[in-house]
């Protein structure tokens, strides 16, 4: 019922038909990308963290989240922790130290990854651990936010996000504070 | 209360008044750095402008585009002519659950419909959970900013607040200490209830899709924990094509905060494995505006709040002062739509100084709005009476030059002679001004007689 009075109520009232104007691109403007989205992910509150392989990834996770659980469903780290967590009820995720996971392509004007569920394992995931790693390579950077949706194209994808930083809020008095809901911290293994 | 009397009970405290002001300024200026930073802005602007232009000229077809594709999608689509069915289908899908607690994260479109209030009086618990809109809702405030909803809170006060509320030691006013336990408290929240509603920032018409932004991760933690997913939007949120958002994602955090993008831009396409998803689209005045020429731009916002920030008025009287879910300039030309008798008043808090539409990344011509509303108010007798009679007296005055000259004449003797008659309290305009030294003559009187020597 409603539908239809709207769709009449739209169909009356509109304006004349505009065009879409076209989307232009305006180039990048960054010499290095890599360099470009390691500084303003940094500014916003991330870390980045270079690594040359895999190994230096485990490594890093052994020295600096030991004891922790940790799930990621890339298999080059299966070592590091279990895929049982795959096909668990997300709320069982509520104690996850580090989830390590893949970022489909980085976006160097905001310092952004895009990430889709395929990558994710489970939706809450990068959502609910208290550290975020996602592992970008260093030649999957795009200048800006139009190259990233012409990469994204028309993929199909249940969800995905543009992830930039840790989880923060300013609400009380404009003061920073990282770690709102979701994690207190997210790292960026930039791969060679 | 009108916006008029509720600035002046703000602007009490003027400590107060300066700091909100202040901190807002400083939003403000996060914001221009941020948008200078990007030399295509300007064209960004108007790419912006233009796409939301040509979406009002074709809402009905994408609103279906996006209902087929989101319908194939999985989603359930429904759709609301005002609050109250809003509400009520909210209400029928908590019902179909057999739920009574639910988790809410930011949606102005909740907040415009009452859908709290309402739920509450049904026996339904919200926990809201954006930090700035937790704290308002356990202090039983509304929002007074749309990104900012607790920007008029000091910290001491929130941490009397949490005291109260979520047991934090008393005294605590630590930012960090007083975020880290609204989160051990909201996360109990989110591991329990089983509908979760967000708000809708765009919907891709071409895919079905939805994006939802915060900095903060809860309406991720929200949704992707909940068996239901309620997302609530206003008709004019559609977009046609995913590409469009490279141009809305780009503008929306440097216009809002300064930031180059939100934390989370979460692109909702299917209900996961086992999930509910449900989008209710919702008109409540929206067509009536599609309709009204001179106002339709106003459908074009995206809900950054950076008018808010920059305004001179909203900076120094609060966004509560503006009685509507959605302050500032862009609320004062939206309320007027939805109820012209109760807010006649608000397209009269403005100076037009226009930085509003300066600052409006979809371009929206707010002051102009603004200085629109007040002729179509006035006309059709929405008008204080003071202000008409005041208008109607002036306009004798102006128009007859001989009783001109004599207000004149009476105003000069009586600034000169009798201060006191001008200069009280019950004269608005020397509230907080000094008196003017009131000129010996008018010109005319000296031009007349300089040209006699």
């Amino acid at each position: 019922m409603s539908r239809e009075k709207i769709l009449a109520a739209v169909a009356k009232n509109k304006p004349a038909l505009t065009p879409l104007p076209e989307i232009q691109n305006f180039g990048n403007p960054y010499a290095d990308l890599a360099e470009q989205f390691k500084s303003v992910l940094t500014a916003i509150g991330g870390e980045v963290v270079v690594v040359k392989d895999w190994d230096e990834i485990k490594t890093y996770i052994e020295t600096h989240f030991a004891g922790q659980r940790i799930v990621t469903n890339l298999t080059a780290l299966s070592a590091t922790a279990l895929n049982s967590w795959l096909n668990s009820d997300p709320h069982s995720l509520e104690n996850v130290g580090l989830a390590v996971l893949q970022g489909q392509f980085g976006v160097a004007e905001n310092g952004s990854v895009w990430v889709t569920e395929t990558e994710m394992g489970q939706r809450a995931a990068p959502f609910i651990a208290e550290t975020l790693a996602l592992v970008v390579k260093k030649s999957e950077i795009v200048p800006k936010m139009h190259d990233a949706y012409t990469r994204i194209g028309s993929a199909s994808y249940g969800f995905g996000a543009f992830i930039a930083g840790p989880s923060k809020t300013a609400d009380i008095e404009q003061s920073l504070v990282l770690g709102a809901h979701g994690p207190k911290s997210m790292l960026a293994f930039l791969m060679d | 209360m009108n916006h008029a009397d509720a600035a002046e009970k703000f602007n009490k405290d003027f400590d107060r008044t300066t700091w909100h002001d202040e901190t807002l300024w400083w939003v403000r200026q996060k914001r221009d750095r941020a948008a200078f930073a990007i030399p295509e802005w300007e064209a960004l602007r108007e790419t912006a402008s233009q796409i939301k232009h040509n979406v009002l000229s074709e809402l009905d077809n994408y609103l279906i585009e996006f209902e087929k594709n989101a319908q194939k999608n999985g989603i359930t689509v429904h759709w609301a002519a005002d609050a109250h069915e809003h509400n009520e289908i909210v209400l029928s899908i908590l019902k179909s659950q057999g739920v009574t607690q639910m988790v809410k994260s930011k949606s102005m479109l909740t907040e415009e419909c009452h859908l709290n209030p309402y739920l509450a009086e049904n026996g339904v618990e919200v926990v809201d959970t954006d930090l700035g809109e937790r704290i308002v809702q356990l202090a039983g405030e509304p929002p007074s900013h749309i990104v900012l909803p607790c920007i008029h809170w000091k910290k001491e006060e929130i941490g009397v607040l949490f005291h109260k509320h979520l047991g934090t030691p008393e005294g605590c006013a630590d930012p960090i200490l007083l975020t880290h336990a609204a989160r051990e408290n909201l996360r109990e929240k989110f591991l329990t209830r089983r509908v979760a509603i967000t708000g809708v920032n765009f919907a891709v018409a071409e895919t079905g899709e939805f994006v939802v932004c915060t900095n903060e991760g809860n309406a991720d933690m929200g949704a992707h924990l909940a068996d239901v997913h309620i997302a609530c939007m206003g008709i004019e949120k559609i977009i046609p094509k995913r590409e469009h958002l490279g141009v809305f994602l780009r503008l929306l955090t440097r216009s809002a905060t300064g930031q180059p993008i939100t934390t989370y831009s979460s692109h909702f396409a299917k209900p996961r494995a086992g999930q509910e998803m449900h989008i209710v689209f919702v008109d409540n005045g929206r067509t009536t505006q599609l309709g009204r020429e001179e106002f339709r731009n106003s459908l074009k916002c995206i809900r950054c709040g950076a008018c808010m920030n920059t305004c001179p008025v909203y900076r120094r009287s609060g966004g509560h002062s503006y009685h509507n879910a959605v302050a500032g300039p862009i609320g004062a030309i939206l309320a007027p739509n939805l109820d012209m008798t109760k807010n006649a008043d608000l397209p009269f808090a403005s100076t037009l100084c226009g930085s509003c539409s300066n600052v409006c990344p979809v371009k929206i011509n707010i002051h102009e709005q603004l200085y629109e509303w007040r002729q179509v108010l006035t006309k059709s007798g929405h008008s204080p009476m003071a202000k008409t009679l005041s208008m109607k007296a002036m306009s004798a005055v102006l128009s007859n030059p001989a009783v001109y000259r004599l207000s004149g004449k009476i105003g000069r003797f009586t600034m000169a002679n009798a201060p006191f008659v001008v200069n009280n309290s019950l004269n608005p305009w020397f509230k907080q001004r000094e008196m003017p030294e009131p000129p010996k003559e008018s010109f005319g009187e000296w031009y007349k007689k300089n040209r006699s020597e």
